[in-house]
């Protein structure tokens, strides 16, 4: 039965269409990639080839590693605006405090400011039930206002990029980037974490049936507060890596990337309501929305514009996944 | 009876919070005095009209996270319609820019009727894409606004037999926010309409079998929560003299203030006055920080350590309520 909607496009256009995507979300993500990367072919033929593709998976890992973050949040039924800021701020603490100490010392120092932000939306979300969109862009307000007074005290030091990032970030072995050998275990734990770990399956009993989860003995705040630290620690890991991508510190580095990082969870089937979703497909959304940028570069589309898209598509994939839910 | 005594026992609070923080603030600084009050006035404008337009949505039932993208999109659509643009060709550009706010906000509540998407996820994306819109409207900081806009919320109102050291104490800027917001919100409040927007976001089931047209309802509160936001824009591009694409921190504060006036984050209960008194509380304890010579930056931080403090609060006091 779902050999006959594979053929038919990834549009909606049937019950079976329908089916076939709520049981396997993947194939029809993975068609869309597929079909997008040809119209990137047509339009400017020869752009495909394998250095573009390594830039592609380049530039796809910090926005997947974030998506990541929006991923596990919205199991749980939150949302995670947050990660902007976090990634930024241990990025330019990164940056500026690798000037005069040891490399380690300086990630440690980066890596705080996150697992606070983090701690502080979990406790907030968890113990006095904000709602996480509400806490998150709270959080980040916070955060950018601390770094704007931070960046005052360092302005004379001055700012470099550690090579160690600057390789990882950037540089290619054997056609691979090497950002894939943080990025593959990385996918690999929050896959395995998520699919099967106790952990990963509170986080989906949580999302889905809140009261009942409590009722049988899980302790809400617990598993909440765990999360938000995971979710503020994997965008400071995505901090320092984007830092050895673009080259340059700034106080809006990362701030880009929180959008399309939502978009990409939805995109790839994650429920923006909780319970439902996995990374899989989330990594796919982002390779998916970082075709779809180059595309609209090409295609010499504003700024304005895209975040539309964003919005648009954010929307129109939630009403469809919103539908298929209820046919069932 | 005993709630409603309650509820204005909040705002009565809330007025003597407000009044302290006068007292507080004229020791801070002995020469605080009615030019002061006059620029506290310009600032809190468009403040007030987000916590005004998060404020009829909120007690619907509902949320909107569009309220300062709507905000960036009417002001920079205002300032780049009037650049270069005659006087007169203001008094067209005012009602265009609030019928915008309205027609969008009523977009917002039409797709989350027919969508039946969850309300702040819908103005999550609507956020995304009024952003945008404002970005290809002006894709920088600029235009321009008419004069007679500008002088309409600078200087004092001129109240002939009043002595002028009372007169300076009314900034033209308060009257025209109290003038905006009672021409809406007291017939609003009096009419059917009103009633059933208290109704929906009371109980929306029990609104319904009463029969309360809640479709209908909804996407009116959404379109008043847009007109408002129009309100704000237009008072952003009124009091900088141009439009900004980049949205200000006008949604954390709007609901901050609105937790903070009283108005339930569950919807159905609190008024406009809680909320517009709010925002004053919250300004003046940034003019306090300005005032002790503490870094703009540290103040930021204060501040949205006070707004995030606030509304964990106001979800405490709602889960609490809940329980009981």
């Amino acid at each position: 039965m779902s050999n006959a909607a594979t053929i038919s496009k990834p549009v909606p256009i049937g019950r079976r269409v329908k089916r076939f995507m709520a049981d396997r979300p993947l194939i029809p993500l993975i068609i869309l990639l597929v079909i997008l990367v040809v119209i990137l072919q047509i339009l400017r033929p020869g752009i495909v080839n394998e250095r573009w593709i390594a830039n592609t998976i380049k530039f796809a890992i910090p926005l997947a590693i974030l998506a990541g973050c929006q991923t596990m949040t919205m199991l749980t039924g939150g949302i995670d605006l947050s990660v902007g800021t976090v990634a930024t701020m241990s990025a330019f603490i990164m940056a500026t405090q690798v000037v005069n100490q040891d490399p380690a010392v300086a990630f440690l120092l980066a890596m705080m400011p996150a697992v606070l932000i983090g701690l502080v939306n979990g406790i907030g979300v968890g113990v006095f039930r904000v709602h996480p969109l509400i806490m998150t862009l709270g959080t980040s307000l916070i955060g950018t206002g601390c770094l704007q007074v931070y960046q005052r005290t360092v302005i004379a030091s001055g700012a470099k990029i550690p090579d160690f990032l600057a390789w990882l970030g950037t540089g290619v072995t054997y056609g691979f980037p090497n950002a894939l050998l943080l990025f593959v275990p990385l996918a690999a734990l929050i896959v395995f974490t998520l699919a099967r770990t106790g952990f990963g399956r509170l986080l989906y009993a949580v999302g889905d049936n809140e009261r009942a989860t409590r009722l049988s003995g899980v302790q809400y705040w617990q598993v909440i507060t765990v999360l938000y630290v995971i979710s503020s620690v994997l965008a400071g890991i995505t901090g320092l890596l984007y830092i050895g991508l673009i080259k340059a510190p700034s106080l809006s580095l990362a701030e880009p990337l929180v959008l399309p990082s939502v978009a990409a969870a939805v995109i790839g089937g994650t429920s923006i309501f909780g319970g439902r979703g996995g990374y899989t497909g989330t990594i796919i959304g982002a390779l998916i929305l970082t075709v779809l940028t180059t595309l609209l570069t090409i295609l010499q589309m504003p700024e304005g514009a895209r975040r539309i898209l964003f919005g648009l598509i954010v929307l129109f994939v939630t009403a469809a996944y919103l539908r298929i839910v209820e046919e069932r | 009876m005993n709630h409603l005594l309650r509820r204005q026992g909040w705002v009565a609070g809330l007025f003597a919070l407000l009044i302290a923080l006068f007292i507080i603030t004229k020791l801070i600084q002995p020469g605080y005095g009615s030019g002061d009050f006059g620029s506290l006035a310009r600032a809190v404008l468009p403040y007030a009209f987000a916590v005004a337009a998060q404020t009829v949505v909120v007690i619907a039932g509902g949320i909107d996270l569009s309220v300062a993208a709507m905000m960036a999109l009417t002001s920079v659509t205002a300032a780049s319609m009037m650049n270069g643009a005659s006087e007169e060709y203001a008094l067209f550009v005012v009602p265009f820019v609030l019928a915008m706010g309205f027609v969008l906000g009523a977009v917002n509540g039409i797709l989350i009727v027919v969508t039946r998407v969850p309300d702040i996820v819908v103005t999550l994306a609507t956020l995304f894409v009024l952003q945008g819109a404002a970005l290809l409207v002006l894709d920088a900081p600029g235009g321009a606004v008419a004069e007679w806009l500008k002088g309409l919320i600078s200087g004092t109102v001129p109240i002939p037999g009043l002595p002028d050291a009372i007169d300076a104490w009314l900034p033209k800027a308060l009257l025209v926010l109290i003038i905006c917001l009672c021409i809406i919100w007291i017939p609003l409040r009096r009419s059917k309409l009103g009633l059933s927007i208290y109704a929906i976001g009371s109980s929306e089931l029990a609104a319904f079998r009463s029969g309360v047209p809640v479709a209908r309802t909804r996407i009116i509160a959404y379109a008043l929560s847009g007109l408002f936001a129009a309100f704000g824009g237009l008072a952003l591009t009124m009091s900088t003299g141009i439009g900004a694409p980049i949205p200000g921190p006008y949604l954390l504060a709007s609901v901050a203030a609105v937790v903070l006036g009283g108005v339930a984050l569950g919807g159905g209960k609190g008024g406009l006055l809680g909320p517009i008194v709010a925002v004053f509380v919250l300004r003046l304890v940034r003019t306090d920080l300005t005032l002790l010579a503490i870094d703009p930056n540290v103040t930021a931080i204060i501040e949205g350590a006070i707004m995030v403090a606030v509304v964990m609060f106001g979800a405490f006091i709602t889960m609490r309520s809940r329980q009981s």
